[in-house]
């Protein structure tokens, strides 16, 4: 089984682009239906399917993700 | 889930320190900060932050210095390799980029770019390549693809009267003070992490001062394309690249 990861977004940084929602195999992000301080609606997670493989964090333009994977 | 996972020795990936935590100014969706992060995740890992000297161009990554955490230097529109060039030769122990727009580079620049690259000066040259001048709102630049349409060109650019676009990092290659010439995009994790290496393997080649490293990043610009990111990214891999193939061009021989 694929190891378990979690991501930490920096909603207030986000400016809901969805290169991060395209680039997530697992489909594990969406915008969500509220806006941030700019505006924005901002990427959340929505199911516990992340692997922990960051390639939303790579592709993020403003790096607004954190990732975590279980050892 | 049953377990937090969010603990520091689960980590694998954050910010790198070399940006700052400055909100970015592009558009979302846009390539420059993908392309600033490479760049800052390379110095970070080289660890030659310390070293580093960046020259920010005027376009729409004029704001550069506000985001990488080394010391900068703002230059006149097109003039960063003549600066970097003047840095490198005062400080030739430290590691110097440039950091340019194709509007920058390959237009009102075209002259600094081309002499700087003849001269081999070992300067880092990051090129973004979105085929369009972003911060002026969308006119057409020397790198504008045949019949893509910009706002000075709302018919398409018409190859007859226009001239055909810019083709400036094979152009390089052909001079012998270019070191290491390859082009790169940023849209999709594995061009990302290409990218990062080749921008890693062009700050280390600049220890050798073997001439001029100079990585292209082929960029979306999803303002003034009007398409929203995602169609953006789509956009630029059939159009964009057919005629800007990724790659490397010139590889110096491995020994």
């Amino acid at each position: 089984m694929a190891k378990r990861g979690d991501v930490v977004i920096d909603i207030e940084k986000c400016k809901g682009c969805e290169v991060c929602i395209t680039a997530c195999p697992n489909n594990v992000l969406a915008l969500a239906p509220e806006v941030n301080n700019k505006g924005y609606h901002y990427a959340v997670k929505v199911n516990s399917d992340c692997i922990g493989c960051a390639n939303c964090a790579v592709v993020c333009p403003d790096a607004v993700i954190t990732v975590y994977r279980e050892k | 889930m049953s377990e937090n996972l969010i603990k520091p020795e689960n980590l694998v990936y954050k910010k790198t320190d070399v940006l700052t935590d400055r909100i970015m100014h592009y558009c979302p969706g846009c390539g420059h900060g993908t392309a600033h992060r490479m760049l800052a995740e390379v110095i970070d890992e080289l660890g030659i932050q310390n070293e580093t000297i960046g020259v920010a161009p005027v376009g729409c990554s004029v704001l550069a210095y506000y985001y990488f955490n080394v010391d900068m230097q703002e230059a006149a529109h097109g003039r960063a390799p003549a600066v970097a060039t003047g840095i490198k030769r005062v400080f030739p122990e430290k590691y110097v980029f440039t950091y340019q727009g194709d509007g920058d580079l390959a237009a009102i620049g075209t002259a600094e770019t081309i002499h700087a690259c003849n001269r081999g000066e070992n300067i880092l040259i990051v090129f973004v390549n979105n085929g369009i001048y972003g911060m002026t709102g969308g006119q057409m630049a020397p790198t504008t693809l045949e019949g893509m349409k910009s706002s000075t060109s709302p018919f398409g650019r018409d190859v007859k009267t226009m001239g055909a676009p810019l083709k400036i990092t094979e152009l390089i290659a052909q001079l012998p003070g270019t070191y290491f010439v390859t082009r790169q995009a940023v849209h999709k994790p594995a061009n990302v992490r290409k990218a990062k290496r080749a921008l890693k393997k062009a700050m280390e080649y600049q220890k050798l001062n073997k001439g001029t490293c100079f990585v292209e990043i082929v960029s979306n610009c999803p303002s003034n394309w009007k398409m929203t990111p995602a169609q953006s990214n789509k956009w630029m891999e059939e159009n964009m690249f057919p005629y800007y193939p990724l790659g490397d061009i010139k590889v110096p021989e491995e020994k």
